[in-house]
């Protein structure tokens, strides 16, 4: 399958670290070297796997990682020599990135013009087009789905050869003919558990396209955690 | 002093974009003395206040304008058919790296963030949240960039000192580091 997807992801390395930061519950100022390590590495070759381009910039941060862990194993220095935790080549920039994160959610936070409150003019023509977010649960948290249904179905035969395969765009358009009949989609719909490995990531990749194109957007529900599927409405042109 | 009143009511009216006090001396300033000007303005705004309005007057990018009450929102987009919010979150992550460290380079920008940002700041570029502020005296002279009146106007911000700032935010995100409150 050479079908490579070259979303857009605005979600980089950073985010990718907080992820696993939050998700392990680890504490910023004495971040778990090793561990952070590996889940990142794995993270990358599970992409990489799904065909997701991973940009360069997540290689340049794997191989921080490995440069801060070698570090730490180096025997302590004299005691004379006072040496800096090597780990604060990452905490710094980390923090730095979860204050500016804070004060977007504050700035959208704001009364916001066209969202929440109007002037008399008509909505200009700068506040359509394209948004970036689309995926509004993120793509990390997609993947992890993804990683989920693949890591139960582990011990199943995952084939790779077998049913021929569905292409992506006809997987796009089943996907939409579903969505146009029941409204949403509950993520575990989309891969029932008889299917095999290339068709999970068939499917996902056809989510991704999907998303990109606006066709659809990803909501998680806050409680049970369950991802589900939208048709994406567009707005209307102002009259 | 209510017919000075009367009078900003209108003028603020007609105005397209925030009307700035200075303007409205301008206009009003050879019948009426400046001080009575304003005090006219800040009754007018005590006025808006009540419930009974469905509008208030603010004071936003250095000018003040008629806005509808929040409350409305949700009528209004059905009036206007407007959709869903469009700043994404990766849009609003450079916008208040920008505000904040403004001027500011894409190359700066791209070192907090992590990720390459020419898309969002063309776009931005494009919704004129953001402008050009001239060339870093650095080798290979990069743009710098910084925030617009627009951008005040979007988010109800009289200038970028009434920003909360970094300080603020920090001890915020201190308290919140351990859970995303998106």
């Amino acid at each position: 399958m050479d079908y490579k997807v070259k979303l857009d992801i605005f979600e980089g390395p950073m985010d990718l670290l907080l992820h696993l930061i939050r998700k392990n519950e680890m504490d910023i100022y004495d971040i778990p070297i090793a561990v952070i390590t590996d889940q990142y590495l794995e993270y990358l070759d599970l992409m990489k796997e799904l065909n997701i381009n991973v940009a360069g910039n997540f290689l340049v941060m794997a191989s921080t990682l490995i440069h801060i862990k070698s570090k730490m194993l180096l025997p302590a220095p004299p005691v004379d020599e006072e040496e800096e935790d090597p780990r604060l080549e990452l905490t710094g920039p980390l923090l730095e990135y979860i204050q500016l994160k804070e004060a977007a959610i504050q700035l959208n936070q704001r009364p916001l013009l066209y969202r929440d409150v109007f002037t008399r003019d008509f909505i200009p023509k700068e506040m359509e087009g394209k948004e970036e977010g689309l995926i509004r649960v993120g793509l990390f948290e997609l993947i992890d789905a993804i990683r989920k249904i693949l890591l139960e179905r582990k011990q199943d035969e995952l084939i790779f050869e077998g049913s021929p395969l569905v292409p992506i765009e006809d997987k796009m358009e089943e996907i939409l003919a579903r969505l146009k009949q029941k409204g949403r989609l509950l993520l575990t719909d989309l891969f029932p558990s008889h299917i095999n490995k290339q068709e999970i990531i068939v499917a996902f990749l056809a989510l991704l396209e999907l998303a990109r194109l606006q066709k659809i957007v990803i909501y998680q529900e806050i409680q049970e955690g369950t991802l589900l599927i939208y048709d994406f409405l567009p707005p209307s042109t102002v009259s | 002093m209510n017919e000075l009143k009367s009078l900003i009511e209108a003028l603020i009216f007609v105005s397209p974009t925030p009307l700035s006090l200075k303007k409205i001396i301008e206009v009003a300033g050879e019948s009426y003395p400046h001080k009575e000007i304003e005090t006219a303005l800040a009754r007018l705004q005590a006025e808006y206040d009540t419930p009974e309005r469905g509008i208030y007057l603010q004071e936003v990018a250095e000018g003040f304008q008629f806005r509808t009450k929040p409350r409305y929102s949700e009528w209004i987009k059905k009036l206007k058919k407007i959709g869903p919010s469009r700043l994404g979150r990766a849009a609003l992550e450079t916008l208040a790296i920008i505000a904040y460290k403004q001027p500011i380079t894409k190359g700066e920008m791209e070192h907090l963030r992590g990720v390459e940002v020419d898309g969002i700041v063309r776009s931005l570029l494009e919704k004129n949240l953001i402008r050009i502020l001239g060339r870093k005296e650095v080798p290979g002279r990069p743009i710098l960039y910084g925030t617009t009146q627009r951008f005040l106007e979007l988010f109800e911000l009289k200038d970028l000192s009434s920003l909360p700032s970094l300080e603020e935010i920090r001890s915020l995100s201190d308290e919140l580091s351990d859970g995303e409150s998106e």
